[in-house]
């Protein structure tokens, strides 16, 4: 349903069939349709402003090389300016602290916290050879220790045993000396979903911040979040002080556009992303495909070759 | 809430100088793309709302009003509440949608809604595959006091509807809903698993599911319009459930899926307790958008 970004501007600028440096008025007509695409592909509106700022004063008086067109030249700024903002290299989780390193998770709810934790523990277990323990804080939805506690056996990571009627306070604490008493390498918190509104879970979700002092906090969002994506990740940074993001359902055919947004709003690298909900569905965040996502292109790669 | 707030200011400054222009229409469009409208939905909303009225003297509150009245346009013919027809014994609701959208609280809060009218409710736990997904159901079964037929985790959905349907036909129970695995919508293989629970039920009853809901969650983007579409061929969708609504999202691509498909929106969730669950109100959710509140 959406045409791919080569495709539009191939459309505009290939009309103009010239060749040399691009001029200001070819930029802003194709900035016209590189703000559409973004818009599209659910990039927040004032991230795609600043974007298009700065693609605009790199294109204007490109040359345009003989083996592309300006359409294509276009695009490879785009995608290239893109990458660089989403991050140019991967950047993994960091265990580089005294153990148990403490892993926080958060998020909204739904947005895929619990899975993303045993995944992640899985990982760390099976490829970083760490001994990790699994909490669940979620005292609020129905069935969520069970939960972790069925992925936990699943993936053969220890969970801290369930006791009723603990706050997420009081299980953090717990956590933590089981760690602590434990000899593990890392405790994994995984937390109750919360929309940022809600003062009372938002406080809740920094003490225990405050009392784990965790080396990472994730923020966990769905990649087919739309323009609320700053919003939510705005208000987690600004409350709980995140160190990375985890972009959950890569695996959709959504366009990705939060990505751009969460990464341009906190500064804080997308970490991983979530590609399924098997447990070994986590891959490395590589912000070329994240990019080509976004563009609604696969081609974009090999485009940039040629350029 | 923000959305609201980044509303008021935005019109407040564009209408300093109290006349309707081109520059003004196009911050009027940003509005509305930031609470998901997406573009072409609030292109339409903005010229709409300028035709006739160019260059003329208009105030803030009024612009406010005139876009929350268009978007109310769009939205009233679908505001249309979910009626479980006591024709049919039992009235079969699918619930259906992406992971974590908030199919089975809602199957919860709608349960509720059931008991207390004296319905007799059978829930199917034909999420087999999510950790803990039926143990989740079972509580709110507990909760409710509905019924829930469940196998273990694994199982064939399919066989599980089956199981509910015999169940709930021969207790005389007057709905049975059916609770879903989450899917993405391009998974073609669990697509397929989901036409086969609808084959299975319509096997049973010709005539069941009688009421196919696919619940969106509130902080989605342009991708709920592919959503719509493929639970819609796949499963037959009948109408809509928005959730989430107490966040900082707005939901405002339901404006553009009502301007395309014209789908029923029955209710909207406004939180996780077993009463956030409200009539979708067409005026409250476009007053909400432009931050008329
Ligand atoms: N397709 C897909 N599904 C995912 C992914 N990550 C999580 N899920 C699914 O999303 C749904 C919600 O995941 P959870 O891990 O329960 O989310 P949560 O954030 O812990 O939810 P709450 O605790 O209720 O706030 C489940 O159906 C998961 O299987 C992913 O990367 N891809
Ligand atoms: N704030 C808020 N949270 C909600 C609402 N509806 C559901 N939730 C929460 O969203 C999360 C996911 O809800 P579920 O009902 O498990 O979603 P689901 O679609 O059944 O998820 P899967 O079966 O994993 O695909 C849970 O934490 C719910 O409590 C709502 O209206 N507002
Ligand atoms: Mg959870
Ligand atoms: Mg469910």
């Amino acid at each position: 349903m959406f045409d791919s970004l080569s495709d539009r501007l191939g459309g505009i600028l290939d009309r103009l069939k010239k060749r040399g440096a691009l001029t200001e008025a070819d930029v802003n007509e194709a900035m016209r349709e590189v703000r559409r695409a973004l818009i599209e592909a659910d990039v927040a509106l004032d991230v795609v402003r600043s974007f298009t700022d700065r693609v605009r004063s790199r294109a204007v008086g490109a040359e345009v090389v003989k083996s592309v067109t300006p359409g294509q030249m276009v695009v490879k700024i785009v995608n290239d300016e893109l990458v660089a903002m989403l991050g140019s290299d991967a950047k993994p989780i960091d265990l580089d602290a005294a153990p148990p390193v403490p892993v926080l998770m958060v998020g909204l709810q739904g947005s895929g916290k619990t899975t993303s934790t045993a995944k992640i523990a899985k990982r760390l277990t099976e490829r970083g050879n760490r001994k990790v323990l699994m909490a669940s804080l979620d005292t609020r939805r129905p069935a969520a220790m069970e939960q972790l506690a069925t992925l936990g056996r699943q993936v053969g990571v220890e969970t801290l045993p369930i006791v009723a009627g603990q706050s997420a306070v009081q299980i953090a604490r717990r956590a933590m000396d089981a760690g602590r008493l434990g000899g593990f390498d890392v405790v994994m918190l995984d937390t109750a979903g919360r929309v940022t509104l809600d003062e009372a879970l938002m406080a809740e979700v920094a003490e225990v911040k405050a009392i784990t002092r965790p080396h990472e906090v994730l923020l966990v969002a769905d990649s087919l979040t739309g323009q609320d994506a700053v919003n939510t990740a705005k208000a987690f940074d600004e409350r709980v002080g995140l160190t990375g993001i985890v972009l959950t359902r890569a695996d959709g055919d959504g366009r990705g556009g939060a990505a751009l947004s969460m990464r341009a709003v906190t500064g804080k690298p997308i970490k991983l992303l979530g590609t399924g909900e098997k447990m070994d569905a986590l891959e490395d965040f590589d912000p070329r495909r994240v990019a080509g996502r976004i563009l609604g292109m696969g081609d974009v790669v090999s485009l940039v070759e040629k350029a | 809430t923000r959305t609201a707030s980044n509303l008021t200011t935005g019109i407040t400054d564009l209408f300093t100088k109290k006349k309707l222009d081109a520059a003004t229409l196009e911050d009027l469009e940003d509005i509305l793309i930031r609470a998901d409208l997406g573009v072409q939905t609030a292109e339409n909303i903005s010229a709409v709302v300028g035709k006739g009225r160019y260059e003329k003297d208009i105030d803030p509150e009024e612009v406010r009003a005139l876009i929350a009245g268009e978007i109310e346009k769009t939205l009233a013919p679908v505001a249309v509440p979910l009626v479980f027809d006591s024709a049919h014994k039992p009235f079969v609701l699918l619930m259906v949608g992406v992971n974590g959208s908030g199919k089975t609280t809602t199957i919860g809060k709608v349960a509720s809604k059931l008991r207390a009218e004296g319905k007799k409710v059978v829930l199917a736990a034909a999420d087999t595959f999510r950790a803990a997904a039926i143990e989740q159901l079972k509580v709110w079964a507990d909760r409710t006091g509905a019924a829930i037929v469940a196998r273990e985790q694994g199982s064939d959905a399919a066989g599980v509807a089956f199981d509910a349907y015999a169940k709930a036909k021969a207790e005389g129970a007057d709905v049975l809903i059916v609770d879903t695995a989450g899917r993405l919508q391009n998974r073609t293989e669990l697509m397929a698993e989901l036409e086969k629970v609808v084959r299975v039920l319509k096997k049973q009853e010709p005539a069941a599911p009688h009421a196919v809901v696919l619940v969106l969650d509130a902080t989605v983007g342009q991708n709920a319009l592919v959503q719509v579409e493929a639970f819609k061929r796949v499963a037959g969708v009948t109408g809509l459930v928005m959730t989430k609504l107490d966040g900082t999202a707005r939901g405002g691509i339901l404006v553009a899926i009502a301007a395309k498909h014209g789908l029923p929106v029955h209710l909207v969730g406004v939180g996780e307790g077993i009463d956030d669950l409200q009539p979708f109100a067409a005026r409250d959710f476009a007053r909400a958008i432009v931050g008329l509140e």
